[in-house]
C-alpha cells in the first residue's frame, strides 16, 4: 500500500433551488404525483423551444463567486446527445467546450485535532445542465414507468481537479462543497432527495510515478459514507489488481452499497458518443460585469473571509477558524456566542461550540438548529466561567443542566443549585486540614517527591468542596501546608 | 370570389357582401372536389373550421375584427395546432393529435382570426424539394398533374395555387417556401431568422427554420405577414424588436432602387428559359427606374454543401424526441428498449429523413466533428460575409429561385444530389439568415418561373415594396392554372 499514490477527482450535481425548471415554467417538487411537474417543453412534444431561467444562471455566477472564479462573460450550451426513456429529447442541453463558471478552489479540513492539515482543491469548472426524469421499474409488470417530474430541474456540475489523495480527502471535499452551496442557498443539500450527489474519479499509481493511472468512475454517491466506503474499496481493488499484475480499464461503475462492492456498469469500449454541439434553440450565454456586481452585493459573508476575520480579529486558530465556519449554522451559533459573551471570551466560546455541544449534539445525534442550549445560554455559562463565578468543572455541569432544561440561564442554575465558587479561604482551609489529616499515605509520598500525590490531594479537597472550591485557591493552600 | 385579394375579401366580409362561414364553405368545397387529385391537405376539419368560421363572423358582427379576421388560411402540417392531427408528413406523428398552438397558429387563428381550412401535406419532417417524400403520399403540381409542386411546402403550395386556400403558412430552411413558390406561380417569403417565432413548429434545422407566408401576390405576403411576426419570449432565438407594419413599403416608387445581380446565379447550371424570364423581369425593373449592379457570392458555391451539413446535423438531434416512449408511432413489435427504438424509428421513419439522421450524426461524431461539422459553419460565416458585403453596393439582390421548372414526379427521387441542387439559389440565403422571396416572373412553356429577390436583414418591407411594385407592372402573377375551376 504505502508505495501507491490515490490520485482522486469529484464531480458534483447540485440540484439548484430555483422555483421553476432550467428550461421550462413546470415547478419543482419533490415527492409530487409522477408528471404532474412536466409541462410540454419538459414531455418534449413536438415544437416546444428551452427558455433559460434566469434564476439558475444567477445560481452558478453565485457560485462562481464563491469559489473565486472566473464567471464567464459568453458561455454556450450544448446538446449531449442520447437515447433513453426518462430522457424525452433525446438530448440533455449542457455545457461542453464553453462553461459559465471557470477554475476557482476549496480550501478543506482534514483530520481532526492534532493530525489536522487544510489543503487547497482547485475546481477545473462548474456548468448548468439539465437533470433527466426517472425510470420507475417497479409496479410495472415487465414494463417501466417513466416520471419526468425531475426532467428539466436545473443542476450545476462542479468539477475539481484531481487533486484529492486519499477518501478522507474526498470527503472533505464533498463537505466543503455540500456546506458551501448550502451557505450561498443555491441548493439545499438534501442528499437522501438526490440534490446534492457525487461521481468519484478514482485511479491509483506508484509513488513518484509522474503519469496518471487509469480511472474508473464510480457514479452517483448519494452519502459521504458511501463516498468514502467506495473509493476505499475501489482503491484497495485497483492495487489488488495492479500488483497480481493485471490492467486497469477505464469504466463507469457502480457502487452497492450492501455489499461494499463497486460493480462494472459499462467501459470505454462501449462509452456512448454523445455527440456534442452548441444548442441551436438557445443563444450563447452573456452575463455582463453589472450582472455580477448586483450578484457580489448580494452574497452573505462567505466561509473563507469569515475565517479570515475569525483569526485576525477573535484570534484564533487556523483549524478553530475552520471548524467553525464548516457551515453556516455553527458560524452563526458560534458568532451570536461571542456576540453575547464579548470578543475577550472568543477563543473559550470557540472551545466550548467545538468540544462540548459539538461531542453533546454527537452524542444524542442532533444538529445544531435543534441544541436545546443556545448561544445566548451558552455565552452566559462563558462569562461565568471567566468571572470565576464558576470552575470549568462546574461549568460542564451547568451547561448539563441547561441541555436538560433545569434553569433559563447559567445564572439561574448557579445559584438554585448552590454552585457558585468558593473563594474565600477561610472556607477552604478547613477542608484542606480535614484533607490532609485523612490522608498521610499521601502526605508521605508527596514529601517523598511523589508530584503525582499533590493531585490526588487536590482531588480530596475539590471532593469534599463538593467542586465548588476555587481550584486554584486550593493548590496555593495545600502547597503552604505541606511546605510549612 | 377565388381570385379576390385579401384586402378585397376583407372588403367583403366588413360588408357583410359574404360571411366567413360563406368563404369557408366555398373552399371547403374546392378542397373536397380537387384535393383527392391534388393531394394538398393531409387533414381537413370542415366541422372545426366553419366553428372557427362561426366565431368570426360573431366577431365581425361585434365590430372586433381585424384586416383579415374571417379568412380562411392552409396551414403547413408542421404547425402545431391544438385539436388537429399534426403530422409533420411522417408516419411517426400519423396519430399525433397537437395539444397546444403554435405561436404562428395562435396569433393566425385565435389572434388575427383567420379561419384554419386544414393541415397541408409536406416533405417528412419538411426533409425535400419535391413533396415526395410525405408517408401521406406526393403532391401534384396544379399546373401539370404529372409534375412536382416544389417542397417542402408543397402542400401549401399547391393549394394556394389550384384556389383551394387564399393564403397559405409555409417554412423554409433551405428554400421550402420560395422554390413551391417559384414552381407553382405564387409569391412567398421567408422572413430574417427570427421575425417569427419558432415555437410549435416542428424542428427540422432549428438555425435555419424559418415561417412565412406563401400568397398570391406580395401584398397578400405582407398583410398575412403582420400576423405572423414578431417577438415571442418561448423562441430563445425570437428577435425582440418594435413590431411593424410589412405593408407600409408596399407603394414606395423604386426608382433610384440598386438591384444586385449576384454573377454566380447567373452563370452555368440554370435552364435557359428560366434565366429569359428573370432577364426579362431586370428589364422590367429598369422601366420601374431601378437600376442594377453586378455583384460577387464567391462562396456561394459552397451552400449547399455547408447545408447537407449543417441542416442533418441539426436535424438528428432534433429527431430524437421521436422515439416511440411518449406520443407518435411505436413498433407494435420488439423485444426489449433498444429493439423497440430501432424499429420504431426504422419504421416510422422514411428513407430521406433516415438518411439524413445518419448524415447528422455522422458529421457530429467523434473525430469528425471539425472536419464536418466545424468546417461547415466556418463556410456558413463566409457566406454571411459574402452578402454583408454585397449589400454594401445594392439595396436588394436579385436572381432565379431554382435552376429549373416543376419536375416529373420521380424524375429526381432517386438521385439525391440532383434533388438537393434545386435549393441552389435559396440555400444560402437561410444560411446567412437573410430574408428572400419568390415572385412570379413568367413561363417556360407552360410552367412558372420564380425570380428571387433577398434583402438584408430585417428588408421583409423593402423586399415587398419591390415585388409589389413588379406585380402592379405585370400580371404573372395572376395566372391561374387551368382546369380547376
Amino acid at each position: 500500500m504505502a508505495q501507491w499514490e490515490v490520485v482522486i477527482g469529484i464531480e458534483t450535481h447540485a440540484q439548484l433551488s430555483t422555483a421553476s425548471k432550467i428550461f421550462s415554467g413546470a415547478a419543482i417538487a419533490f415527492g409530487a404525483a409522477p408528471n404532474t411537474q412536466a409541462c410540454a417543453v419538459d414531455l418534449a412534444l413536438p415544437g416546444v423551444l428551452p427558455v433559460l431561467n434566469r434564476g439558475a444562471v444567477e445560481c452558478a455566477i453565485r457560485f462562481g463567486l464563491a469559489v473565486g472564479a472566473e464567471v464567464a462573460p459568453k458561455s454556450v450550451f450544448a446538446r449531449k446527445n442520447y437515447f433513453y426513456p426518462d430522457l424525452p429529447k433525446g438530448y440533455q442541453i449542457s455545457q461542453f467546450e464553453l462553461p459559465v463558471v471557470v477554475g476557482g478552489g476549496v480550501v478543506i479540513q482534514v483530520g481532526q485535532g492534532d493530525k489536522a492539515y487544510q489543503k487547497a482543491i482547485r475546481l477545473t469548472r462548474a456548468h448548468l445542465e439539465e437533470d433527466a426524469g426517472k425510470s420507475l421499474h417497479e409496479d410495472f409488470h415487465g414494463k417501466t414507468g417513466i416520471d419526468l417530474n425531475r426532467a428539466g430541474t436545473p443542476l450545476l456540475e462542479i468539477v475539481s481537479e484531481p487533486d484529492m489523495r486519499s477518501s478522507d480527502e474526498a470527503v472533505a471535499y464533498a463537505r466543503a462543497l455540500h456546506s458551501l452551496v448550502r451557505w450561498i442557498g443555491i441548493c439545499d443539500g438534501n442528499m437522501q432527495e438526490g440534490s446534492f450527489r457525487c461521481d468519484a474519479n478514482v485511479s491509483v499509481r506508484r509513488l513518484g510515478d509522474e503519469k496518471l493511472g487509469t480511472r474508473r468512475e464510480i457514479k452517483n454517491l448519494n452519502s459521504f459514507r458511501f463516498l468514502k466506503e467506495a473509493i476505499d474499496y475501489e482503491v484497495r481493488w485497483q492495487i489488488e489488481t495492479l500488483e497480481d499484475g493485471g490492467t486497469i480499464q477505464q469504466a463507469t461503475v457502480l457502487f452497492d452499497p450492501d455489499s461494499g462492492e463497486t460493480r462494472t456498469m459499462r467501459t470505454k469500449e462501449d462509452a456512448h458518443d454523445y455527440r456534442y454541439f452548441p444548442d441551436p434553440d438557445l443563444l450563447p450565454l452573456v452575463i455582463s460585469g453589472e450582472w455580477v456586481e448586483r450578484v457580489k452585493a448580494g452574497l452573505p459573508e462567505l466561509p473563507a473571509q469569515k475565517r479570515e476575520r475569525f483569526t485576525a480579529d477573535l484570534g484564533l486558530s487556523d483549524y478553530d477558524a475552520t471548524t467553525l465556519t464548516a457551515n453556516q449554522e455553527t458560524a452563526a451559533y458560534y458568532e451570536a456566542a461571542v456576540a453575547a459573551a464579548g470578543k475577550p471570551n472568543a477563543k473559550t466560546c470557540a472551545n466550548w461550540v467545538m468540544v462540548d455541544l459539538a461531542a453533546r449534539l454527537n452524542k444524542e445525534g442532533r444538529d445544531l438548529a435543534d441544541s436545546p442550549v443556545s448561544a445566548q445560554q451558552l455565552a452566559g455559562l462563558v462569562v461565568r466561567i471567566a468571572d470565576g463565578t464558576i470552575s470549568n468543572a462546574i461549568g460542564k455541569k451547568v451547561f448539563e443542566a441547561l441541555w436538560n432544561g433545569e434553569g433559563v440561564s447559567a445564572d439561574e442554575i448557579i445559584e438554585k443549585q448552590g454552585l457558585k465558587q468558593i473563594t474565600d479561604s477561610s472556607a477552604i482551609e478547613p477542608l484542606v486540614d480535614q484533607v490532609l489529616a485523612a490522608n498521610a499515605q499521601n502526605v508521605a509520598e508527596f514529601r517523598a517527591g511523589k508530584e503525582k500525590a499533590f493531585n490526588a490531594l487536590v482531588g480530596q479537597v475539590m471532593k469534599a468542596a463538593k467542586g465548588k472550591a476555587n481550584p486554584q485557591q486550593v493548590n496555593e493552600l495545600l502547597r503552604k501546608k505541606l511546605q510549612g | 370570389m377565388i381570385e379576390k385579394s385579401l384586402k378585397e375579401l376583407s372588403q367583403a366580409l366588413a360588408a357583410k357582401k359574404i360571411s366567413s362561414v360563406e368563404l369557408t364553405q366555398l373552399y371547403l368545397d374546392r378542397i373536397s372536389r380537387f384535393n383527392p387529385q391534388l393531394n394538398a391537405f393531409i387533414t381537413v376539419n370542415g366541422d372545426k373550421s366553419l366553428a372557427a368560421a362561426r366565431a368570426a363572423d360573431q366577431r365581425i358582427a361585434r365590430g372586433e375584427a381585424g384586416p383579415l379576421t374571417g379568412i380562411p388560411v392552409a396551414q403547413k402540417d408542421i404547425f402545431c395546432a391544438e385539436g388537429w392531427l399534426t403530422t409533420c408528413g411522417s408516419k411517426m406523428l400519423s396519430n399525433f393529435v397537437s395539444p397546444y398552438d403554435a405561436t404562428v397558429i395562435e396569433r393566425m387563428e385565435r389572434g388575427a382570426g383567420l379561419v384554419s381550412l386544414g393541415k397541408t401535406n409536406m416533405d417528412e419532417f419538411a426533409m425535400g424539394s419535391s413533396n415526395e417524400t410525405s408517408f401521406y403520399g406526393p403532391v401534384r403540381n396544379p399546373w401539370d398533374p404529372e409534375r412536382v409542386p416544389g417542397g417542402s411546402s408543397g402542400g401549401s403550395a399547391a393549394a394556394v395555387a389550384a384556389r383551394l386556400a387564399p393564403v397559405a403558412s409555409g417554412t423554409d430552411t433551405g428554400g421550402s417556401i420560395r422554390q413551391p413558390a417559384s414552381l407553382c406561380n405564387l409569391t412567398g417569403l421567408k422572413p430574417t431568422y427570427g421575425v417569427v417565432s419558432r415555437y410549435g413548429m416542428i424542428a427540422f434545422a432549428s438555425s435555419l427554420d424559418q415561417a412565412g407566408p406563401m400568397a398570391r401576390s406580395a401584398e397578400d405576403c405582407a398583410l398575412l405577414l403582420n400576423t405572423m411576426a414578431g417577438f415571442d419570449e418561448r423562441d430563445s432565438t425570437s428577435l425582440d424588436r418594435p413590431s411593424e407594419d410589412y405593408t407600409r413599403d408596399l407603394e414606395r416608387p423604386l426608382e433610384g432602387l440598386r438591384i444586385g445581380l449576384p454573377k454566380e446565379f447567373f452563370g452555368d447550371g440554370c435552364d435557359p428559359e428560366v434565366m429569359a424570364a428573370v432577364r426579362a423581369a431586370i428589364a422590367e425593373y429598369e422601366k420601374l427606374g431601378a437600376r442594377t449592379v453586378e455583384v460577387s457570392l464567391p462562396n456561394s458555391h459552397l451552400s449547399v454543401a455547408a447545408y447537407y451539413v449543417i441542416a442533418p446535423a441539426e436535424a438528428s438531434s432534433n429527431l430524437s424526441r421521436f422515439d416511440g416512449v411518449r406520443y407518435g408511432y411505436r413498433a407494435p413489435e420488439y423485444t426489449d428498449l433498444a429493439d423497440m427504438y430501432s424499429k420504431t424509428r426504422a419504421q416510422g421513419f422514411g428513407a430521406e429523413v433516415k438518411r439524413r439522421i445518419l448524415i447528422g450524426a455522422y458529421v457530429l461524431s467523434h473525430g469528425y466533428y471539425d472536419a464536418y461539422y466545424l468546417q461547415a459553419q466556418r463556410i456558413r460565416r463566409l457566406i454571411a460575409d459574402d452578402f454583408a458585403a454585397a449589400f454594401k453596393e445594392c439595396d436588394v439582390i436579385l436572381g432565379p429561385t431554382s435552376p429549373g421548372t416543376a419536375f416529373k414526379l420521380g424524375e429526381k427521387a432517386a438521385d439525391p444530389v440532383q434533388m438537393y441542387l434545386s435549393d441552389i439559389y435559396t440555400i444560402a440565403v437561410n444560411l446567412a439568415g437573410l430574408p428572400g422571396m419568390s415572385l412570379p416572373c413568367g413561363f417556360a412553356g407552360s410552367l412558372p418561373v420564380g425570380l428571387q429577390l433577398i434583402g438584408n436583414y430585417f428588408a421583409e418591407a423593402r423586399l415587398l415594396n419591390v415585388a409589389h411594385r413588379y406585380q402592379q407592372a405585370t400580371d404573372w402573377h395572376r395566372r391561374a392554372p387551368a382546369g380547376l375551376e
